[in-house]
């Protein structure tokens, strides 16, 4: 493990990449060696996604040179990283739901025998290389019937079928539990103990002390740091990746709970595909508390929270808010009645990119008071508030007319965040707050959903990141395959029972 | 000045003028191809094209009679598109909007023309709004998809208006030889615009929609509603918008945009109504509003190049020989292009000009994010002004 004499696998010289007066990458160097496990840690927004879509041949550099073993090359495409051996791992999963592992993996590198489908030679060979890394999956099982986990594992194989021997894994744990997470580093450090290069994108420090041999910070395009985790402790790497010393731990009070504002009555919900999704849920949430929903992505909290907005019909039971029943009200009348919703996926759902960012923050507002009169829309009024609300929550962006799409992601999350709470709400169904959100933004969001706690919010966290729900919860609900398996509060909140019960396994 | 050196080499520019203008060039030069294997002279062609729409005598008035329909069948695709709705049943829309305009023209008497006139023209639009509604409520209601039900109701559309035309039906006159409709009252006939010509007030009208319509996308409730929907479904839903009420809402105005153009073409043109009314002005709408990027505007020249070409193709069919058909290929390439202008540019080298890249995905498909949904501007607008 990181051994300093390794030949070279990739070097990076000067990179340079602007989108019009944007300097995504500005002079970038980075030297991967053969064997390494090198993390790439920055916040949204830094330049990591940018830098490796170079190395894929996804963007073009403006000027640079890349390296890799040791000769010059250019890479058009992804064709050329592939015959290089670069393979990269994305975030979303770029699989084909209802064919085979064995034929996810082959796809487009398929062996024929005259002109035929060879697929028995196919099962062989993947289940063999599966074998080998430790990757263990059925090759006949379907992509769509597999976890996010083995999902995962299904795109490191297509890399590794395809001759990766640099491997790019772009934010790869997001998906996963912390014990899917241990796993992956298991398999991350067999691959490098057999030589091969990875690259792990990241913008979470525990991760980055956990797996990598080197790490690479970089700020705003440029390269800040080239360090180990030996030399860099976690308060160093934040520091470095924002610019400025952070808090990472949520400073905050003991809670003080009043009134049961919100209250779930033995609620049933289905999915899209008629599936019970949420299998009887009890719940309360009391004003001047934080209640976090902990769990593996998945396990029904998305239907849950979609239930209690009223953007879906429960099939059974209640959501009583104060005391008024809103179970059917529909979303309008739900909102209304004092409930704000940050949902978890902000481009589907949180927000519309190409509307400006004051459109944005009237989203739910726009036809009433002091905003339109009539069917006309008071601009006036909508720019004075969108400035307000700007400075309040310390949004990035050169105006209120600007389309939201080109503010970074964790502006853009302020903006809803900004959104939610400015109507004073009542209760705050918060799911996956910060996700997809630099480091000093979700220090923001998180004082910001504290602070309205501390002022009488009822909030419910729903949050598939552990560290999250645990800094900020108040109380732990844990959710698995529909149903709160337990609900935790003070010494009893503890993280590696919490992990296993997420897991199903308590 | 220097704001417009901006302009002209902006993104904005590229998107609302240079792609549209290309990709028409190119639809004149792949019939150019066509025109040369059929054994004629393209310039000759495109001469006699030119002279047939603008030089010829009575020439511009028809050209512009024709633009009319255009106007409000490009409008109402338009701000179909704006909420991501594909309205391919403006034809059939436009022949109900017809049928009730010619209804109310020979069924009421005795009304003096200010009367009669917007009467008809209501029932027109009346007409066009619940014919389009039907989609709109099964779309809303069973998500039944609006490219299949507009397609379908189109047929419907057309052999209603045979039935009801035709020998005994109902609508038909009794007297005549041909199957048709009787005359409309000569107070339901549109004023005419230019003495000794055809040229009637629906032009004033079909003006007047244009900033209407760019009023209601751009400064209304319903507008907002409307663009956030087609930007944005999930998004819209979860902050409370009511997105079926807003599908059915656009569908009802796109239809009665093209009731509108049907009303207006036998109140100002025919007076009566034959059986084969249209000549296909709904579906030559859909390239005029893609062409238009969606833009209210834009709808403007995009329906008067539409509206010559229409009208200069018979008199180049009758000098040269090459069939008026010529101009559905022109039409048909210039959709091609306008709908995939990542080709246009391939084949002219444009550089990228950069911004978000959140607008890769306006390109987007039929059920994307409207083709021409332009950049969200208003409030720049209103902030600058």
């Amino acid at each position: 493990m990181g051994r300093d004499g390794n030949a070279p696998a990739l070097t990076l010289h000067g990179i340079v990449k602007t989108y019009g007066p944007v300097r995504a990458n500005d002079g970038v160097d980075l030297d991967v060696r053969w064997g390494e496990v090198h993390a790439l840690l920055g916040e949204n927004g830094a330049g990591k996604s940018t830098l490796m879509n170079v190395v894929y041949g996804l963007t073009r550099p403006d000027a640079g040179e890349i390296v890799f073993d040791g000769r010059r090359v250019t890479i058009n495409g992804p064709t050329d990283a592939i015959r290089l051996g670069i393979g990269m791992v994305h975030q979303h999963f770029m699989l084909i739901p209802p064919l085979t592992v064995a034929e996810n993996v082959i796809l487009g590198h398929e062996t024929a025998r005259s002109g035929l489908l060879d697929l028995s030679e196919a099962r062989a060979e993947v289940g063999d290389l599966a074998r080998r890394h430790g990757l263990e999956v059925d090759p006949e099982a379907r992509a769509q019937d597999l976890s996010v986990g083995l999902q995962q594992r299904v795109e490191i194989l297509k890399a590794l079928y395809r001759g990766a021997r640099l491997l790019i894994l772009d934010e790869p744990t997001s998906v996963l539990t912390p014990q899917e997470a241990e796993r992956l580093f298991e398999v991350i450090r067999g691959l490098t103990a057999q030589g091969t290069a990875v690259i792990f994108i990241t913008h979470k420090l525990g991760e980055v002390m956990a797996v990598a041999d080197r790490i690479t910070v970089m700020r705003r395009g440029q390269v800040v740091a080239d360090t180990t985790p030996v030399e860099s402790g976690p308060p160093d790497l934040a520091r470095l990746m924002v610019g400025r010393p952070v808090l990472l731990r949520v400073d905050k009070k003991p809670a003080r709970p009043g009134a049961v504002l919100l209250r779930l009555e033995g609620l049933r919900v289905d999915d899209d595909r008629h599936q019970t999704a949420v299998d009887g849920v009890d719940l309360e949430v009391r004003a001047g508390e934080i209640v976090g929903v902990a769990g593996v992505e998945g396990n029904g909290q998305e239907e849950l929270v979609e239930a209690i907005v009223g953007l879906r019909s429960p099939r059974l039971g209640r959501v009583v808010l104060g005391a008024q029943d809103v179970t059917r009200l529909g979303t309008r009348r739900t909102l209304h009645a004092g409930v704000s919703f940050i949902p978890a996926d902000r481009h589907r759902m949180g927000a519309i990119l190409e509307l400006a960012v004051a459109d944005n923050l009237v989203l739910s507002d726009y036809d009433r008071a002091p905003f339109a009169r009539g069917i006309l829309r008071r601009f006036q009024a909508v720019w004075e508030y969108a400035l307000r609300a700007i400075k309040a929550f310390d949004i990035r962006t050169e105006g209120p007319g600007q389309p939201l799409g080109s503010l970074s992601g964790g502006n853009q999350q302020k903006l809803v965040v900004a959104r939610e709470l400015s109507t004073d709400p009542r209760v705050l169904i918060a799911s996956q707050p910060t996700r997809g959100v630099d480091v000093g933004s979700i220090e923001f969001i998180h004082r910001q959903i504290v602070a309205r706690r501390d002022a009488g919010l009822a909030v419910l966290l729903v949050s598939s990141e552990l560290d999250e729900v645990l800094s900020l919860a108040d109380r732990v609900a844990v959710i698995y395959r529909g149903r709160i398996v337990a609900v935790l509060e003070g010494d009893a909140v503890e993280r590696e029972r919490i992990g296993l019960m997420m897991a199903g396994a308590a | 000045m220097r704001a417009l050196g901006e302009f002209l080499t902006g993104r904005r520019f590229r998107d609302a003028v240079l792609l549209p203008v290309i990709s028409l060039l190119c639809g004149f030069a792949v019939a150019s191809v066509v025109v040369v294997l059929s054994g004629a002279n393209p310039l000759d062609a495109f001469g006699a094209l030119f002279q047939g729409a603008f030089t010829n005598r009575h020439a511009v008035p028809e050209t512009l009679i024709a633009t009319i329909p255009y106007i409000f069948l490009g409008l109402g695709v338009a701000v179909g598109f704006r909420a991501g709705l594909f309205n391919i049943g403006a034809e059939g829309q436009f022949y109900l909007g017809a049928v009730f305009g010619v209804f109310v023209g020979f069924n009421l008497h005795g009304l003096p023309g200010i009367v009669h006139v917007p009467i008809a023209f209501l029932a027109g639009m009346f007409g066009g709004f619940l014919w389009a509604s039907i989609p709109g409520v099964l779309k809303a209601r069973f998500g039944a998809h609006e490219v299949i039900t507009t397609i379908m109701l189109n047929y419907v559309a057309f052999l209603l208006t045979d039935y009801l035309i035709n020998n005994k039906g109902p609508l038909a006159d009794k007297h005549a030889t041909a199957p048709k409709t009787p005359f409309i009252d000569a107070t339901a006939q549109l004023p005419i615009l230019l003495p000794g010509s055809r040229l009637h007030m629906g032009l004033i009208l079909a003006l007047l929609a244009v900033p209407l319509v760019w009023f209601l996308l751009a400064r209304t409730t319903i507008g907002f509603r409307i663009r956030a929907v087609g930007l944005n479904a999930t998004a819209a839903r979860a902050a409370g918008i009511s997105v079926g009420w807003t599908l059915v809402t656009v569908m009802g105005i796109s239809g009665a945009l093209a009731g509108l153009a049907g009303a207006d073409e036998v109140l100002g043109v025919s007076h009566f109504m034959p059986p084969s009314f249209s000549v296909g002005y709904g579906f030559d709408a859909i390239a005029v509003a893609l062409l238009a990027r969606s833009n209210p505007w834009a709808i403007l020249p995009s329906a008067f190049l539409f509206g010559a070409m229409r009208s200069g193709a018979g008199f180049m069919q009758l000098v040269t020989g090459v069939s008026a058909d010529l101009i559905s290929i022109v039409q048909a390439t210039v959709i091609t292009f306008v709908a995939a202008p990542l080709l246009v540019r391939w084949i002219f080298r444009l550089r990228e000009v950069p911004e978000a890249p959140v607008h890769i995905a306006e390109v987007g498909g039929l059920g994307a994010a409207a083709p021409g949904s332009a950049a969200p501007t208003t409030l720049e607008e209103t902030a600058t002004s």
